[in-house]
């Protein structure tokens, strides 16, 4: 009896895993499984990218038109146009309108584009990082570390000078990097940096730095204590040009040391042992990550202060359509963001015009809703 | 007991029929000491307590012991998860300390006990990872690149050994254990190792799957010299599938042999505190134990 079921299972065993052929089942040529979207193509990974950049244009067109005065889109396109082509503008009515849309839309709707990217790529990058899908900057009190410094700027006088465009930056920086040096010190006591702790201390931190942002607002003057509600809550400003150079370069450098790490991501976030066999040197890779992180979330919270929804919101909806594989994510999630908070900020200084809402009310209230919609939505298609 | 003197020839017969014994250690462990550093206190008790074996090229060795007899310890410095305090190992003949992470992870697949994700890539990416040790040296377009032909290829190998080609679209948050686990020895496998460690990998298999991973561990030692290091809780199936066992207790080596020499009932009730039957499997022989069972009286 015992025997014959043995040689069944001897039989049986070769067959089920019999080394056939390995083509069409994994390969670059449209098989059956690449159309099932079993892995990460070259081909899908430009059409996504593709549609998502087209998007972005449009979008930003669309905001462009928008605003206190909307501006036809035909004198916008034309308005880009002349600037692109250095030709000067021969008709007169239009200048204002040009001006407009030059010196005050464009400016502030690149900085959302950039300040979404940035902070939805964060996320991605600390989502991945934390192995914590709803992990952003705020939860590691590094947002909260930068606001801390640029709300000190504010306090001494920084804010208010012609020094506050380059100072107010820095204070944020500063800010943030206090936050990651006193949270890596923490952690860095128990010998490693384990995860749960640097989440751990995270929170404290933000406790602690919260309040401090309270304290110093609730000392302000009642009028410089307004403006900085305002930019705790989250606004976009129209930044000179000038600035505006300053922070591409800054964050285009930020963003370069992140997409570098697109491969490590997706090995880190099966974990951290797990990443180790694969032989990631995690230690290393952590910091660096961390660092870089840290370093863009202070120069976009210096900007545009506390946007906290972005981060969290863009990256998990993002991977709910098209996977997990940071290739894609990162670059994906980092449009998406961009999109979101540029359409965001012109419902903000559109919705009840002249008066502006802050941007972080309306990322909040929208992205909120359409979080809990995705989920919804994804479960029925599951089921 | 009837047979002394066949249980000795059933064990000499074992160990002749280890083919690949001659090949010398892939493993060489030295005097190894480890324990956990706990903030300076030094009453910490050595979780490897003085560690000193072989472990041969092409051979499958399975861990045993109680809880807390520290295998997982053993495996993960094995795997230079950890470092040891005191002594030293060598892998093919190297220093393992010297080595990088990522040459270890070259030579080294590591299934772990835990195999959770949390993120939904689908079951072909993940299996795909096992590639990134081979690919981690382009840094500059690290980022960005994309896995070559041959990649794929060792990937879907993998898959196919595993029996998982008909979950490759799948997302891996949504597989059962059994699943992931296949999975994640995939993913192992894809690694091209000489050397696979794994900690409980039949945990959550049923039997179908247990013996079929089994036998796959052992026709991967046949065909391609895979030298397997497996801890695990079950006895009758280290015993049925592993060439040697090494048995664990306190940190210590109390038996390391053929399953005839380490599966003796004086030997694990002094281990495990616990009576148990031993007898022969009936079709090959090899030892095998039984749990006394209700009526402690009138066995063995």
């Amino acid at each position: 009896m015992v025997h014959v079921i043995r040689e069944d299972l001897l039989k049986q065993l070769p067959a089920t895993v019999e080394p056939v052929s390995c083509t069409g089942i994994l390969s670059h040529e449209p098989g059956r499984m690449v159309s099932q979207g079993a892995i990460l193509t070259n081909s899908r990974w430009m059409a996504t990218l593709g549609v998502l950049s087209l998007t972005a244009i449009a979008v930003g067109l669309i905001c462009l038109h928008f605003g206190a005065q909307p501006i036809a889109y035909g004198e916008v396109l034309r308005a880009l146009f002349d600037t692109v082509s250095l030709k000067d503008s021969t008709d007169e009515t239009s200048d204002i309108a040009k001006t407009i849309l030059l010196q005050v839309r464009l400016p502030r709707i690149l900085l959302g584009f950039l300040v979404g990217c940035s902070l939805a790529s964060v996320g991605v990058a600390l989502q991945a990082l934390l192995r914590n899908p709803l992990a952003d900057p705020y939860v590691l009190g590094v947002s909260s570390g930068a606001a801390l410094g640029a709300a000190v700027g504010i306090l001494f006088g920084v804010g208010t000078t012609f020094l506050a465009e380059t100072a107010l930056p820095a204070c944020g920086f500063a800010g943030g990097l206090v936050a990651l040096l006193v949270i890596y010190r923490m952690a860095a006591t128990y010998g490693q940096l384990p995860i749960h702790s640097l989440l751990l201390t995270g929170v404290i931190l933000n406790a602690i730095f919260s309040a401090l942002i309270m304290f110093i607002t609730s000392i302000l003057e009642p009028n410089r204590s307004y403006g900085m509600m305002a930019w705790l809550m989250g606004t976009l400003t129209a930044p000179t040009y000038g600035s505006l150079v300053a922070l591409i370069i800054y964050l285009s450098i930020g963003l370069f040391l992140l997409f570098r790490h697109m491969r490590v991501l997706n090995i880190l976030a099966l974990g951290e042992e797990s990443a180790r066999t694969l032989g990631i040197d995690t230690e290393q890779a952590k910091r660096s990550l961390f660092m870089v992180t840290a370093l863009v979330t202070g120069a976009v919270v210096s900007v545009s202060g506390m946007i906290g929804f972005i981060g969290m919101v863009v990256p998990h909806a993002v991977r709910l359509v098209i996977g997990a594989d940071h290739r894609l994510l990162l670059p994906a999630s980092a449009l998406v963001g961009g999109i979101f908070l540029m359409s965001a900020d012109t419902v903000a200084r559109t919705l009840i015009a002249p008066t502006e809402i802050p941007v972080g009310i309306i990322t909040a209230l929208a992205g909120g809703p359409f979080f809990v919609y995705l989920l919804l939505w994804r479960k029925d298609r599951l089921a | 007991m009837s047979g002394t003197s066949q249980h000795q020839s059933i064990g000499m017969m074992r160990s002749d029929s280890i083919p690949l014994l001659g090949r010398g250690p892939a493993y060489d462990v030295e005097s190894v000491r480890f324990r956990y550093q706990s903030n300076e206190s030094q009453a910490a008790r050595w979780i490897l307590d003085n560690i000193s074996f072989h472990v041969q090229e092409g051979e499958v060795l399975g861990v045993v012991g109680p809880n807390g007899s520290g295998k997982t310890s053993l495996l993960k410095v094995l795997a230079r998860l950890m470092t040891p305090q005191q002594g030293h190992i060598t892998l093919f003949g190297q220093d393992l300390s010297a080595k990088t992470q990522r040459e270890v992870a070259c030579l080294v697949g590591v299934v772990p006990q835990d195999t959770q994700m949390l993120f939904p890539f689908t079951v072909a990416e993940s299996v795909l990872m096992g590639r990134f040790p081979h690919r981690a040296r382009d840094r500059w377009i690290g980022g960005f690149g994309w896995e070559s032909r041959e990649d794929l290829a060792i990937a879907a190998q993998a898959m196919m050994t595993m029996d998982i080609v008909h979950l490759a679209h799948r997302s891996v948050t949504d597989l059962s254990g059994g699943e992931r686990q296949r999975t994640v020895i995939a993913r192992a496998l894809a690694q091209t190792p000489k050397v696979l460690l794994l900690d409980e990998p039949t945990a959550f298999l049923d039997l179908q799957h247990q013996v079929e991973i089994c036998s796959v561990l052992r026709r991967l030692r046949d065909e391609r010299g895979l030298t397997v290091v497996l801890v695990s809780h079950d006895l009758n199936l280290v015993s049925q599938y592993c060439d040697r066992i090494l048995l664990l207790d306190h940190g210590q080596i109390v038996r390391l042999g053929v399953p005839d020499e380490v599966i003796e009932p004086e030997v694990l009730e002094s281990v495990y505190r616990c009576r148990v039957l031993v007898d022969r499997h009936p079709s090959t022989g090899l030892p095998r134990i039984t749990l006394p069972g209700r009526q402690l009286s009138g066995e063995n």
